[in-house]
């Protein structure tokens, strides 16, 4: 027998609840004055140091986000970092906060599916991060525009549009991590250390375990050049389970044209690829795809595996 | 179509090894205010969220409005209003706007919503913190806030786990009052408390709850002749004569002793305070006191839950 309406009646309505609480919540103002500022130091590094090799360069709106300035990091390894903080800050005491305010049995008597609290928690985040990323996205196109003395060029404005795309949905996997752990643990704090431990190991410390561990399940052998290759492509998996990495190698392809490989090369699949020229942005897309899914998948799953946690939960324990 | 609001057969809920609800058989009539009574961890508030399709049986089933709360959870809970054991609001919203998120959730129109809102806060005397966050607000008020989210939702039926726990006095009679009020505006109550005067102020029937079973329902005067037997206690208080002797004699008393200086109880099969009154003023002596607490729930309860242990 199925159930009688939608379940997703209500959804858009706490989306926006929530969407408004973080708005004016102190911890999102926090996240994003940090962001700001990083960027601001970063974006302001790049124009220095494109005034300074002005040539014949037609990309130099993505150059404002790649280039980077000694000892700052370029704008997007940034947002590599800090994006995910973003998505823990939106949805750590997502749902245990509930339970921690005693309002979650009295919103769940209301006539809604547990299915819309959740969707509307996650779809409340995305929203949140999609406008901070639109505002970010437009005020560095706007500081371009003053310094630079140039407008964007139509390919740079679609190459813009799927970094934020891009974005969106990387930080989207990181907000789904930190409602699953908001689900699971009825602590805010333990949920807040779990998913921050999760976003050393993954952006920081995984670039480390991917060779290492790549070296011990495909050794080298001396005398075969091919375990070599093995080994790096076994090591190239491996960091594709980080986000982080498939974020990096989407920034990559999209906002540098030139890109026309995310894994090993050999020299006679360049026969005739004229080194150095742009991409198409289609031929570009074509080379993230999967990268780009694979993001996608992630954010898909985890919030499955959360909301199949939310929808076991006895609502009185705790 | 019957007139049973809530109907409960068999219904258990286990969770793991401990049986929280152990086949319960309910039905609660429209119109009436209903009382589930028993100690904490008797079963009360799984039985509440049993009702409201919150959580899901173990084994057997209810019936709310004549719908069955899993199948269509909706529509129950459209029609049925829930106030949690010390409820919870978004303190970073004022009242208003707490009370217009459940509105928009409960789909009812804007407009209308407005209206609804003004009234409810009206009536349960917050209008002027409307606009206050309710993070300021005392657990009273918070209560109160409460109801006045049953009233905006327009519930047939208000389900209220205890209502006044951690209330001051004045706090409890104010809610009291209201719940008083929802109940002549024909909404049927169903309310949890281990606080038996409270209970027995309002309520039309109980239940005793007692480990996950319903041990007696019934109205409180019939739960008191049925727990308490025919057995009246009295008592007596009067100086200036030998009460203890004067009293024996009467007709339907069982016995009497003293048990203060002044003080006699006296035990008898039926009321006899009148036949009391009367030979104590007769034979000279002054009566300052004379009581009775036949129907007191309190001694249902203590002496029904020592049965109880008893046949253990």
């Amino acid at each position: 027998m199925r159930r009688e309406g939608s379940p997703f009646a209500g959804a858009s309505t706490v989306a926006l609840k929530e969407a408004a609480d973080h708005m004016t919540s102190a911890r999102i103002h926090l996240v994003i004055l940090l962001i700001i500022l990083t960027a601001a130091g970063a974006i302001y590094g790049a124009i220095g140091q494109i005034k300074a090799s002005v040539g014949q360069d037609p990309f130099l709106f993505l150059r404002l986000l790649t280039t980077s300035q000694q000892p700052l990091p370029s704008f997007v390894a940034f947002l590599g970092f800090l994006l995910p903080l973003v998505g823990i800050a939106l949805g750590f005491d997502a749902v245990n906060g509930e339970y921690n305010r005693r309002t979650m049995s009295r919103i769940l008597s209301q006539p809604i599916y547990r299915d819309a609290l959740l969707a509307g928690k996650f779809l409340g985040g995305l929203t949140v991060i999609g406008i901070c990323l639109v505002t970010l996205w437009l005020l560095i196109t706007g500081m371009g525009i003053l310094t630079l003395g140039l407008p964007p060029s139509g390919e740079e404005i679609l190459r813009g549009v799927a970094f934020l795309i891009t974005s969106l949905a990387y930080a989207g996997v990181w907000l789904a991590v930190s409602l699953l752990f908001s689900t699971i643990f009825r602590s805010p704090a333990t949920s807040a250390l779990a998913a921050l431990t999760l976003w050393l190991v993954l952006t920081l410390f995984w670039g480390m375990i991917a060779p290492l561990a790549a070296s011990v399940i495909a050794p080298l052998n001396p005398f075969d050049p091919m375990t070599a290759v093995h080994q790096v492509e076994v090591s190239q998996a491996i960091a594709r389970i980080s986000p982080n990495t498939l974020y990096a190698e989407t920034m990559l392809a999209l906002l540098n044209p030139a890109t026309r490989s995310l894994g090993l090369v050999f020299m006679n699949q360049l026969e005739g690829a004229v080194i150095g020229a742009p991409l198409p942005f289609g031929q570009s897309v074509l080379l993230i795809w999967p990268q780009l899914s694979g993001l996608v998948a992630a954010m898909v799953l985890v919030y499955t595996v959360a909301y199949v946690a939310f929808q076991r939960q006895e609502i009185r324990a705790g | 179509m019957s007139t049973s609001i809530i109907e409960a057969k068999g219904l258990s809920k286990r969770y793991g090894q401990t049986i929280a609800v152990d086949a319960l058989d309910l039905t609660v009539e429209k119109g009436e205010v209903f009382g589930l009574l028993g100690p904490n961890g008797a079963g009360k508030t799984t039985s509440i969220l049993l009702f409201l399709g919150l959580t899901e049986p173990s084994a057997g089933q209810v019936r709310v409005l004549g719908l069955d709360p899993l199948r269509e959870p909706l529509s129950v809970k459209r029609r049925v209003g829930y106030l949690p054991d010390s409820v919870g609001f978004y303190d970073n919203m004022t009242a208003r706007e707490n009370l217009a998120y459940i509105a928009r959730l409960g789909s009812i129109p804007a407009r209308e919503a407005q209206r609804r809102i003004a009234q409810a806060l009206d009536r349960v005397h917050l209008n002027d913190v409307a606009d206050r966050r309710v993070a300021t607000f005392s657990r009273g008020m918070r209560q109160r806030l409460g109801i006045a989210d049953l009233l905006v939702k327009a519930c047939e039926v208000a389900i209220l786990d205890e209502p006044t726990s951690g209330l001051d006095p004045q706090s409890t009679q104010e809610l009291l009052d209201l719940i008083g009020k929802l109940a002549r505006d024909g909404i049927t109550i169903v309310l949890s408390s281990h606080l038996l005067s409270m209970v027995q102020m309002i309520c039309t029937r109980v239940a005793l709850f007692h480990q996950g079973k319903v041990g007696l329902v019934g109205k409180v005067g019939d739960l008191a002749r049925q727990v308490l037997g025919g057995s009246y206690v009295i008592e007596v208080e009067a100086g200036g004569c030998d009460t203890v002797s004067l009293v024996q004699g009467l007709a339907g008393v069982t016995s009497a002793t003293g048990i203060g200086s002044e003080v006699t109880r006296v035990d008898a099969d039926r009321d006899v305070r009148g036949d009391i009154a009367r030979t104590i003023v007769e034979a000279g002596g002054a009566l300052t006191r004379l009581s009775m607490d036949r129907s007191s729930l309190d001694e249902v309860y203590v002496r029904y839950f020592e049965q109880v242990a008893h046949a253990a």
